[in-house]
């Protein structure tokens, strides 16, 4: 099962590779990470989206806690949570495609960023599933090129992870 | 006043109450070892490999309870610690490791005698620093013997570029540290520990494995009041001998791989389990799933959350110090009314008794070639009495050595159980019988493991360690030669050592007293012919029986009540 996993770290040169590191060493998988510094400037915050029985997953949330870097870890998918994806896509958008591409990000909420004779670049944000099923339901061939910066995510409501 | 960072790193080992640091000099240390030199707070001991400089500390952590220091130079110096740091971090032993680093406009530059020294050891260190700052030095190695010996401890690395060294700055040893993303549990939960006891109580076949959390939590006098309270039976694993006296009618022994049949199968078929400061490792329960075709409780106390449920479920965790917890259930039993079931006790130990009387540790005691089971065993028997450390490498002897010298005390038995590291035995030597002086040191070895750390008998020459070393000379890599019997067709591939050295030539050349022991008449003599030589190192090379295996056994992947018996 897919889990997102949140984490407090100090923020200090080498705390992302120990975090890379205890994920290959021990064989967990990571299906995207995402880190950078929150409004305290001494801490980075993490989310990494793993998948593993419910095991593994505890085996995962106990050797990030015993890492020394790690201040705090919260499994988000234990609770309800948002979660959000940024994804960049350079579609092709020429002849009778462009209009219907327009259309396509409009129904997906994207917004168009950058407008050439021949593509646009679209910038569309959800959850992981919502950027897949934009993907999906593109005509093949059009899409040049994507980047996705892989999910964040937050508790709902009064769930805060702070110091 | 202002002083240099290596002054400032010699002060803080000083006021750490360093007494040893081990080490080999190199480039990027050499401000480190000037200032070495002009003082006498700490010593300094010379190795002669960086492999060597690990160990020793690691076996003087393991027999001082006081963390190991050692200090090496930068790029090979880290490489060749690089196993001493791995052997230290799967047992968990308490260290702190200086390297020296190129200057830090260097990094990166591949400069000479570079490495990545935070990034190599960072899978096998507890936690590693890079000092960018000579600001930052003190607090850092302040803050690496905190977490070096607290919580479970290990092994914490602080890499020192050589202009950190020569930078100037203000010295104060920090009294205290305080890290907001490092707070080591140690109470054990109340609840759980209730819970665990009535669990303990119901139990009509309970059992105490005790592994190497014991030892390193110095928990043995709290563990052994606890189970003699009880009655029940107790094993130790191979890290956690001593941590139980083994000559106690309670003891089954070692379980394991290598252990009595009595302690593998009390463990298969207990109907409570209490796990402490012990890991469930492979080389212990054997295959799981077999493991868990019989039905028991287990509950499990340890200092590391990610211990708890990592190869087995358990029923009743606890996550706290094994001292603490062992003394809480100790006070709890005397507290609280409940008792254990006396007459199920009763029968279980029967059962227990028709296994131990399987006699699994005989071997031919009328051979006319020496046994290497004879040898330990006089050994125990000639200094069971006395102040004596026994250290070994890995292999058939370290086995021998494990299921025949009877540990009653913790910090007796000290060996490389997570990493296997063979090489180990002389340097562990060295380092032990630097924090005892006055105590037997003994090695026990077999001639391909002494041979990965030989020249250490120079060492051991320059700072007068009167260590014994037991050789048990089989002329064969005798475990793996084991498993080619067992498992290869009796295909030997490359475990025979065609052209093994004189050994008493070679212990004479470095300076050192060497015998060689062929007959099993002679083991006794020798023996006590060595351990009266108070200040000498005395080699003794016992040729022993090739062919002799190590029993009980549980190949590979098997089940622990699965063994294979002489």
């Amino acid at each position: 099962m897919k889990h997102i996993i949140a984490l407090l770290l100090e923020n200090e040169a080498g705390a992302l590779s120990r975090v890379a590191g205890l994920f290959s060493a021990r064989g967990y998988n990571i299906e995207s990470l995402t880190v950078a510094p929150t409004e305290d400037p001494t801490l980075s915050r993490m989310t990494v989206v793993t998948t593993g029985s419910d095991e593994i997953i505890e085996q995962i949330t106990k050797q990030l806690n015993k890492l020394v870097d790690v201040v705090k870890v919260v499994d988000l998918s234990e609770g309800d949570h948002i979660e959000r994806e940024l994804m960049l896509v350079k579609v092709r958008a020429s002849g009778k495609d462009r209009e219907e591409m327009k259309r396509m990000a409009e129904i997906f909420r994207g917004r168009i960023i950058d407008v050439t004779d021949k593509t646009y670049t679209i910038e569309l944000t959800g959850t992981g599933q919502k950027l897949d099923a934009f993907l999906e339901a593109l005509e093949e061939g059009v899409v040049l090129e994507t980047v996705r910066t892989g999910a964040s995510g937050i508790g709902r409501g009064e769930r805060i992870l702070r110091i | 006043m202002e002083i240099t960072g290596a002054e400032i790193t010699v002060r803080c080992l000083a006021d750490e109450g360093v007494e040893y640091v081990f080490g080999y000099p190199g480039g990027a240390v050499l401000h480190l070892y000037d200032e070495l030199f002009k003082q006498d707070r700490v010593k300094h001991i010379l190795v002669r490999h960086e492999q060597a400089a690990v160990h020793a500390a690691d076996g003087y952590a393991r027999v001082s309870h006081r963390p190991g220091v050692c200090l090496v130079t930068s790029g090979p110096g880290v490489t060749n610690a690089v196993t001493g740091i791995a052997t230290a971090y799967m047992d968990s032993i308490p260290m702190v490791v200086l390297t020296g680093q190129v200057p830090t406009h260097a990094i990166g530059q591949d400069a000479f005698q570079e490495v990545d020294t935070v990034g190599i050891t960072r899978p096998c260190v507890k936690h590693n620093f890079l000092v960018k700052d000579v600001k930052d030095l003190a607090a850092t190695i302040k803050k690496a013997f905190y977490i070096a010996s607290t919580g479970r401890p290990g092994p914490v690395l602080v890499d020192i570029p050589k202009d950190v060294t020569t930078s100037r700055c203000e010295y104060v040893y920090p009294e205290s540290v305080h890290l907001r993303s490092y707070n080591p549990v140690v109470k054990g939960h109340s609840g759980q520990i209730k819970k665990a006891l009535s669990l303990l109580m119901e139990a009509k076949r309970p059992m105490i494995y005790a592994g190497g959390g014991i030892i390193l939590g110095e928990a043995a006098a709290e563990l052994t009041q606890f189970v003699r309270s009880l009655g029940f039976p107790c094993t130790n694993t191979l890290m956690g001998l001593g941590g139980f006296p083994a000559t106690d009618p309670q003891s089954l022994g070692m379980l394991g791989m290598h252990g009595t049949y009595e302690a593998n199968m009390a463990m298969q078929h207990c109907d409570v389990l209490l796990a402490v400061g012990a890991r469930f490792d492979d080389r212990v329960i054997g295959n799981p799933k077999h493991f868990f075709q019989e039905d028991r409780k287990i509950i499990h106390v340890d200092v590391d959350p990610s211990s708890i449920s990592k190869r087995v479920k358990v029923d009743v965790p606890i996550v706290g110090d094994v001292k603490d917890v062992l003394a809480e259930m100790s006070r709890q039993l005397a507290a609280g009314a409940l008792k254990p079931d006396v007459a199920a006790l009763k029968a279980w130990w029967t059962q227990i008794e028709l296994w131990k009387a399987r006699d699994c540790l005989k071997f031919d005691r009328t051979s006319a070639i020496i046994k290497p089971q004879m040898v330990v065993e006089t050994l125990y028997r000639l200094t069971k009495d006395s102040d004596t450390y026994i250290t070994s490498d890995v292999g058939q002897h370290q086995m021998w050595a494990a299921q025949f010298y009877k540990f009653d005390k913790p910090r007796r038995w000290i060996n490389s159980g997570g990493l296997g590291t063979m090489g180990v035995g002389l340097p562990y030597a060295m380092g032990a019988q630097l924090a005892h002086p006055d105590a037997n040191l003994v090695c026990i070895t077999g001639e391909a493991s002494i041979q990965m750390c030989i020249q250490e008998l120079s060492t051991c020459k320059q700072y007068r360690l009167p260590i014994k070393i037991v050789n048990l000379n089989n002329r064969y890599m005798g475990m793996v030669r084991q498993w080619q019997e067992f498992f290869h067709g009796n295909r030997y591939a490359e475990s025979y050592m065609d052209a093994l050295p004189d050994f008493v030539k070679l212990a004479e050349s470095y300076g050192h007293v060497g015998m060689r022991i062929e007959k099993p008449a002679d083991i006794e003599p020798a023996l006590k012919e060595a351990l009266a030589l108070k200040d000498q190192l005395v080699f003794m090379d016992f040729v022993t029986d090739q062919a002799e295996n190590v029993f009980p056994m549980v190949p590979g992947g098997k089940g622990l009540s699965e063994m294979i018996l002489v």
